[in-house]
């Protein structure tokens, strides 16, 4: 009897629960993939397709669907590692041929040079080239990402990839790491934790 | 009396050796003119200042040269007359040795001066008057900060304490002490003006009390005063009690809290310097160019305080004191919180009020630090109460979350705990390169939000403009399809039944007119009457099949309802014919049969 009661109590109450679970799963379903939102939002949003996506979001849905996190040649291995952080796998090298800590481009026209021909404009993943047919056409730096998708169709060649200076308000602080520790005394002391 | 008297130690601190007689022995010299004065056009939040002026152009002292478009930020003046002969990038005083655009003044001999109309009466003007006398004079918060007087003053809180800050508690500085020794009398009158300016209840002068000449000639000026609410307070020596916010514990026991500034708890702190830039601004019209600054260290002869025009090199500095000197480093600021510039050429700015030319041993080079023996003393002499020591593991292995949960933000950078600290290590150095990481790192992320945001807006765009030409183009191929189908259905049906009964009708009228010649078949003759009569009810059928057609096209309105119309006429037309025919034939053969049988 006891028994039976037990199992009635247990069962009751899986009842209830799953009743709970699965009105829940319905009712506070999350929309979209809120893991894909947050690798996106790790991604550094130059849109330059070098992963061979259409854009940082493609990518982002792309590694929340198991493919590598080391296709980000603009984010470097800063965005690799956070990647791993966020998804709790191991950090694995960069998949490109260049620096591992990039450095920042800005596209510029040159206006002497452009023939109006708006391919450039239509390339722009940020439209961040103003211009009309005929017209010289430029680019507003501020907004340019420096993913090079213009450079290819322009007929003329009149695009370059620029560094961007650095000037008094983009400059910061060099690490003070240029002293030597005599002796590890402590484990922490080592390079790493 | 005795709660007035009551002072809130400042938690934390050093003291550090003071230097301080190295310049405060003499009174405050004059500096030759310098041959050039470079004026940078950038203010410290980002903002490019606008000249006014054009390379060529002869220049007054005090003459508005540069505007911001901004309210954040201080006019620039011509500090020296003399002709500006460029506008283009020069060295600042910076510790990254970068140039920005700068005003380059050659001096002359002129000594043409330009002042703003002086306002002697200040105590019956309004307030807007004064702070925008403020404004026009350029005035900048000397202490240090140089952030735009004029902002200050117009607070969003009722102030009712000023506190003006003669503390001056970094060793080597002597600028405010010699000020306050020399022109006591003009920094009250300032603090007078605050007062009225701001409405304030009352205002303490505070001072350290290792300048005892300096807090003698303030208690002189205020003895003068016929009020009473300036009260001086001697607070004891120790560093850093000139911070402002660590100034206004000690005063009033009540701390800012993390984020505010001192406005929130009704107060504003003034350096002494700045209250003395405001009096010569409002009662003698002139505009900030120049100010006090020591120039110190064991590397210069005859160290003391210069009045200096603004935008004075560096070098020009050095060589009024030493000539040919090769310096070790050059200091800008104290030896706490003062900065290594680069490069000699660099102008002083307005908030520079001290420079060190140090030997070698004074203030050696940074050197190889020994490893954290996690001692806590950087955590007691902290004067924010941080954790400096987990700040630095945090700095070091780039936890950059950690150390603003730990409140890296609210380090003042006082250098206090790299003071202490018995293994040498830069430790404010550490926190400066991880705030200035963070701030990189906060910036990316609202660029790379941009950039995402116009991505998505683009595709968004793109979509829409696809879907567009989609639709119009279903919309094209549907019109196209209605129209065709109504061919179909009316127009063209309903003809090609008429063709057929039309072919039918002519091969019977044929056949009908062939017993005209040859009336020999009659089998024949009576088969086409009956062919014909058939194409003709034939003709009929599609007639009211049109009709019908019409009328529903006309409930429908429709637009094919002319084009019915006209065939429906047509089809009439031939249905009469049709008849016509059939009668004829029937009427012929009536009559050949007749004839026949006759």
């Amino acid at each position: 009897m006891i028994i039976i009661i037990a199992i009635l109590v247990l069962l009751s109450l899986a009842g209830v629960f799953g009743a709970l679970l699965g009105f829940s799963a319905i009712r506070f379903k999350p929309e979209g993939d809120p893991v894909v939102a947050q690798i996106d939002s790790l991604l550094p949003q130059t849109q330059c397709g070098q992963c061979g996506h259409p854009g940082c979001k493609p990518y982002a849905t792309a590694i929340a669907n198991g493919e590598a996190i080391n296709k980000c040649p603009p984010g470097g291995m800063a965005t690799v590692e956070a990647i791993a952080n966020l998804l709790d796998v191991d950090v694995v090298p960069l998949d490109a041929e260049t620096d591992e800590n990039p450095i920042p481009l800005v596209a510029i026209i040159r206006e002497d040079e452009c023939i109006g021909c708006t391919k450039c404009i239509q390339a722009c993943p940020v439209d961040a080239i103003l211009g009309a047919a005929k017209l010289m056409h430029t680019v507003i730096e501020s907004e340019c990402t420096g993913c090079d998708l213009c450079l290819e169709p322009c007929p003329v060649d009149c695009i370059d990839m620029v560094e961007i200076p650095t000037t008094i308000h983009t400059w910061s602080w060099s690490p003070p790491e240029n002293h030597k520790l005599k002796a590890n005394l402590i484990v922490t002391d080592g390079e790493s934790l | 009396m005795s709660n007035n008297d009551k002072l809130w130690p400042l938690k934390g601190g050093i003291h550090p050796a003071q230097m301080k007689d190295v310049s405060n022995g003499t009174p405050i010299k004059q500096l030759s003119q310098p041959k050039e004065i470079i004026l940078p056009l950038n203010h410290s939040n980002g903002a490019m200042a606008t000249p006014c002026v054009n390379v060529g152009d002869q220049v007054k002292k005090g003459q508005l040269i540069a505007t911001f478009n901004i309210p954040v930020a201080t006019r620039i003046h011509a500090s020296l007359s003399g002709t500006i002969t460029a506008i283009e990038p020069r060295a600042i005083a910076h510790v990254s040795g970068l140039q920005a655009q700068s005003i380059v003044i050659t001096t002359d001999q002129s000594g043409q001066i330009e002042i703003l109309p002086k306002i002697d009466d200040w105590k019956s003007v309004s307030h807007d008057l004064l702070i925008r006398r403020i404004e026009e004079a350029g005035i900048a918060g000397l202490g240090g900060a140089g952030f735009p007087t004029q902002i200050k003053y117009r607070p969003h809180t009722q102030i009712n304490t000023l506190i003006v800050n003669g503390v001056e508690c970094e060793p080597y500085i002597t600028s405010d002490d010699v000020l306050m020794r020399e022109h006591s009398e003009q920094i009250v009158e300032g603090t007078l003006i605050a007062l009225k300016i701001l409405s304030a209840k009352d205002a303490i002068i505070a001072i350290e009390d290792n300048k005892p000449e300096a807090i003698g000639a303030i208690k002189a000026a205020l003895n003068k005063l016929d009020t009473y609410n300036i009260r001086l307070r001697v607070i004891p020596t120790k560093y850093p009690s000139g911070g402002e916010k660590q100034l206004i514990y000690i005063l009033t026991g009540q701390e800012v809290s993390s984020g505010n500034i001192p406005a929130s708890l009704g107060i504003l702190v003034q350096n002494v310097g700045t209250l003395y830039a405001l009096r010569q601004a409002v009662v003698d019209g002139e505009p900030l160019t120049q100010r006090v600054m020591t120039l110190t260290g064991s590397a210069v002869n005859n160290p003391g305080n210069y009045w200096v025009p603004i935008g004075t090199p560096i070098q020009h500095i050095m060589n009024e004191s030493t000539r040919d000197l090769i310096p070790h480093k050059i200091v800008m600021g104290g030896p706490m919180m003062g900065f290594d510039v680069p490069d000699a050429n660099a102008p002083i700015s307005k908030i520079t009020n001290c420079i060190i030319i140090p030997t070698k041993q004074e203030l050696p080079t940074f050197s190889d630090s020994n490893p954290c023996i996690r001692c806590g003393k950087c955590e007691q002499v902290c004067p924010v109460n941080l954790l400096p020591q987990k700040l630095y593991w945090n700095a070091k292995y780039h936890e950059w979350e950690q150390a603003e949960l730990n409140s890296l933000f609210d380090c003042i950078e006082c250098g206090a705990c790299s003071w202490i600290c018995p293994s040498e290590i830069s430790l404010v150095q550490y926190y400066r390169y991880a705030k200035s990481e963070i701030k990189k790192e906060h910036l990316d992320k609202v660029k790379s939000d941009q950039a995402r945001h116009r991505f998505e807006d683009r595709q968004r765009r793109l979509e829409k403009l696809a879907a567009e030409k989609e639709s119009k183009r279903k919309a094209r191929a549907a019109a196209a399809a209605k129209i065709q189908s109504n061919k179909d259905n009316t127009t063209e049906s309903v003809l090609d039944d008429q063709a057929k009964a039309d072919i039918l009708a002519s091969l019977a009228r044929v056949k009908a007119k062939k017993p005209k010649l040859t009336t020999k078949v009659l089998d024949t003759k009576v088969v086409d009457t009956k062919a014909l009569e058939l194409a003709w009810q034939k003709t009929e059928d599609v007639v009211l099949k049109a009709k019908a057609k019409l009328l529903i096209a006309q409930q429908e309105n429709s637009a094919s309802v002319p084009a019915l119309t006209t065939a429906l006429g047509k089809l009439e037309e031939r249905a009469k014919k049709a008849k016509l025919t059939w009668q004829d034939a029937v009427k012929f053969d009536a009559t050949t049969i007749d004839d026949i049988e006759q």
